[in-house]
């Protein structure tokens, strides 16, 4: 049978055997977690506690400055600790980050619940899923209410929710689409509400058949829940669009444009929840997996939560881990230490070895074109590579450096080692700060 | 806590397939004509392909240690391939000094010149191929009959194309059958008489995702278009498309030589494009040119190509819009 995909890409080792099979547990309460107020490239949110202040779980904690921010929640109840810094895996520096030492168990604020929310006003769903501090869980916690600023101006038809979980290893929306089937197809269904889209899809991969079942049980009016092929980058934003809808984001363009608005089957959760039963987002699912992982899990925890404490509740390492990845292994980021606490966007907490890990150092391209078939968006990322170690920026844009999504397909296929990813990094960080320059 | 672990941006996961690793798989699709040369032209096929594979890593080694300075280099195999396609396309009749000098113009001035691996223009075995039948054209074609070494008298004969060229198709046609020329049994290069062993070596290479059949599809089927449009004007003097395809180095270097990655399109329309200019050029060299055979210039002409046609090959970047597009 064929499944729906897109041109290009790749198979990558799945690895999901590892942890697919594994129910979701939540994780014992932390003693202590760690936020930090910088969640995505919008602007931090702004503290509105004190050290020494009590804090209930879901309290806000942190209010939104700008457009592009969602305030922050306390996870636990308990107290306030004095500001310190810490290093952010993501911002790649150190920023202040918030530590609350917990007290007893949960006494939770929640927000007023809507129960009759087919029936609440648009723009107080759009402020809900502001006010509960929800961002996209996918990885790129980008705020999700910002998706629905512009639909005065364009219309959207079509809310896709991103199952497809491409990335190896990773198995928690796997297991969330299962355990939580009717809070995903019901987030879905606020979605479909919020922007005044007739038709929700929800696009989960070939390997991961039971949860389209479980979907499919819960699915009402307007929603279809689609087979992909089992491909990465399937979950790219764009290939998932083309994949189900057969329509091309234009090149530097947004999914608003051709009228679709993309979530990831967790956000659906969250959204879900912070509108029938007003909470607000201080828990996600994570997946902590890897060869050097003694017992693979899927986890439901706190956001703030040091990693520690995950690997812990998973039986430590089996043997000593060559990198230990937040998020999968195409597109997260290797950790330094275990003292990095969950963050809104970390979907996966990996232990791996050094055989199919290990940094062999860049050898010249020999023009193979794996990195060119490979390619979902149709760049040809040896010539990229390039263009940007030459410093011809302009070029490198010209020939499409800044459409690249950062999937990786490039570099883990190319046999002479390059890093195409980080060039690409590099070239439109360059470009960008000359552009602003001028 | 306190452990610290390997950081490095991403992705983190790498394919386990290494510039070493297509290289041996090379060696191993040339290992089918390697063996179908040695059982044709004997000992000496073997010393050459020896002598081919050796020297050229040993040469390489050499340049990059102490010329380039490299103390890291570690040798990767790409040197190996250039030299057994250098002795593949040898007459087994050629002194094996000779092909030490043409692989020392192969791997120095056919690659480490430009700056080595994935940097030189042309071929680097044609670069060496080229040189030793401008400078040494009587060794370079005194062609040894096949499966004459068997008999301890070594038969020199002219080459299937040869004798196209000299006496026609008849007499070139009623010498050799085409099961003949399939399974290898005439008079030629090492490596280039057996259709049937390049083409399973091919096989291998297309099933381990090493190479692209578009070249090979493109480049073959514009000689056959061409050779059938001469041969119905007048058979007897171009002879038939068939025994175009299986006699001489078309295989050979459709196969192996036009698919050198480095010194040709990557992109489909690119390879496309290559494929169909060498498919012309040696049908226009076999034809009307001086030599019987046109295959290892074609090829190196298209090579210099490579950058124009990378030019208007680009592909389109997904969901650029046609006015958009530069």
């Amino acid at each position: 049978m064929a499944y729906l995909s897109f041109p290009g890409g790749i198979h990558p080792p799945e690895m999901k055997m590892l942890s697919e099979s594994m129910p979701l547990e939540t994780l014992p309460l932390p003693d202590t977690v760690s936020l930090f107020a910088a969640q995505n490239m919008g602007k931090p949110p702004s503290w509105t506690v004190q050290p020494g202040d009590t804090v209930k779980t879901g309290q806000p904690i942190a209010t939104a400055s700008g457009f592009v921010s969602v305030p922050l929640h306390a996870p636990v109840t308990g107290t306030v600790l004095p500001f310190s810094k810490a290093f952010h895996p993501v911002l790649q520096k150190s920023v202040e980050v918030c530590q609350i030492q917990r007290e007893g168990e949960d006494d939770w604020q929640l927000m007023a619940p809507f129960p009759d929310w087919q029936n609440a006003p648009q723009p107080e769903l759009v402020q809900r899923v502001l006010d509960a501090g929800i961002v996209g869980l996918g990885g790129a916690t980008f705020p999700s209410h910002v998706k629905y600023s512009g639909l005065d101006k364009q219309p959207v038809d079509t809310v896709i929710l991103n199952g497809a979980e491409c990335e190896p290893y990773l198995t928690i929306d796997d297991q969330t689409m299962q355990k939580k089937a009717q809070s995903v197809v019901r987030g879905l269904a606020i979605l479909m509400k919020i922007t005044g889209a007739s038709r929700g899809i929800i696009g989960v991969e070939a390997n991961k058949l039971p949860a389209v079942e479980a979907l499919r049980r819960e699915a009402t009016t307007g929603i279809t829940v689609q087979i992909l092929k089992t491909k990465y980058p399937q979950g790219g934003e764009k290939q998932l669009i083309y994949a189900l809808t057969s329509r091309k984001v234009p090149a530097g363009g947004l999914p608003l444009h051709i009228g679709v608005v993309v979530h990831n089957v967790g956000t659906a959760v969250a959204i879900d929840e912070a509108v029938t039963q007003g909470k607000p987002l201080v828990e996600r699912g994570v997946t902590v997996s890897g060869e050097c992982v003694t017992k693979p899990k899927n986890l439901w925890v706190r956001i703030g939560t040091p990693v520690q404490q995950l690997l812990d509740y998973c039986g430590g390492f089996s043997e000593p881990p060559y990198k230990l990845l937040m998020g999968g292994p195409m597109m997260g980021i290797a950790l330094k230490d275990a003292t990095a606490p969950v963050m809104k966007g970390t979907s996966g907490i990996l232990a791996v070895p050094k055989r199919g890990y290990e940094d062999e150092g860049e050898s010249p391209c020999i023009n193979c074109g794996a990195c060119i078939h490979g390619c979902s968006l149709r760049l040809e990322p040896n010539a990229l590579v390039k263009l940007v170690k030459a410093r011809k920026y302009d070029q490198a844009v010209e020939r499409g450096l800044l459409y690249c999504c950062e999937c990786g397909t490039c570099t883990f296929v190319c046999p002479s080692r390059i890093e195409h990813v980080k060039h690409f990094k590099l070239g439109k960080k360059v470009y960008n700060a000359l552009k602003g320059g001028k | 806590m306190g452990t610290t672990f390997q950081t490095g941006p991403a992705p983190h996961f790498r394919k386990p397939v290494s510039v070493r690793t297509i290289m041996l798989d090379v060696l191993i699709a040339l290992t089918p004509a390697v063996i179908v040369g040695i059982f044709q032209f004997g000992f000496s096929a073997l010393l050459l392909c020896v002598i081919g594979v050796l020297g050229a890593e040993l040469f390489e080694f050499f340049v990059m240690r102490v010329l380039r300075k490299k103390k890291e280099f570690v040798p990767d195999g790409s040197a190996a391939v250039t030299g057994l396609l250098l002795a593949l396309n040898v007459s087994s009749a050629l002194p094996w000094y000779l092909l030490l000098i043409g692989i020392v113009v192969a791997i120095g001035i056919g690659k480490h010149v430009f700056g080595g691996l994935g940097a030189n223009p042309f071929n680097p075995a044609l670069v060496g191929r080229a040189f030793l039948i401008i400078s040494f054209p009587v060794q370079m074609t005194t062609w040894i009959q096949a499966g004459a070494w068997k008999a301890e008298s070594l038969v020199s004969a002219a080459t299937p194309l040869g004798i196209l060229k000299e006496n026609g198709f008849e007499q070139a046609s009623s010498g050799f059958s085409n099961l003949q020329l399939f399974l290898g049994n005439s008079g030629g290069c090492i490596g280039e008489v057996s259709a049937i062993a390049l083409l399973i070596g091919f096989a291998y290479l297309v099933v381990r995702k090493r190479a692209n059949p578009v070249t090979p599809i493109a480049y073959i089927g514009t000689a056959m278009i061409l050779s059938t449009i001469f041969f119905l004007v007048n058979p007897e003097q171009f002879g038939s498309p068939l025994f175009h395809l299986l006699s001489g180095g078309l295989l050979l270097g459709a196969l192996f030589m036009a698919t050198d990655m480095v010194t040709s399109p990557a992109t489909i329309k690119g390879a496309m494009l290559f494929g169909v200019g060498c498919g012309a050029i040696t049908m226009l060299i076999r034809f009307a040119g001086g030599t019987p055979e046109g295959v290892m210039f074609s090829i190196l002409i298209m090579n210099a190509f490579k950058p124009l046609i990378d030019r208007i090959s680009h592909p389109k970047p997904f969901g650029l819009q046609k006015k958009e597009a530069k």
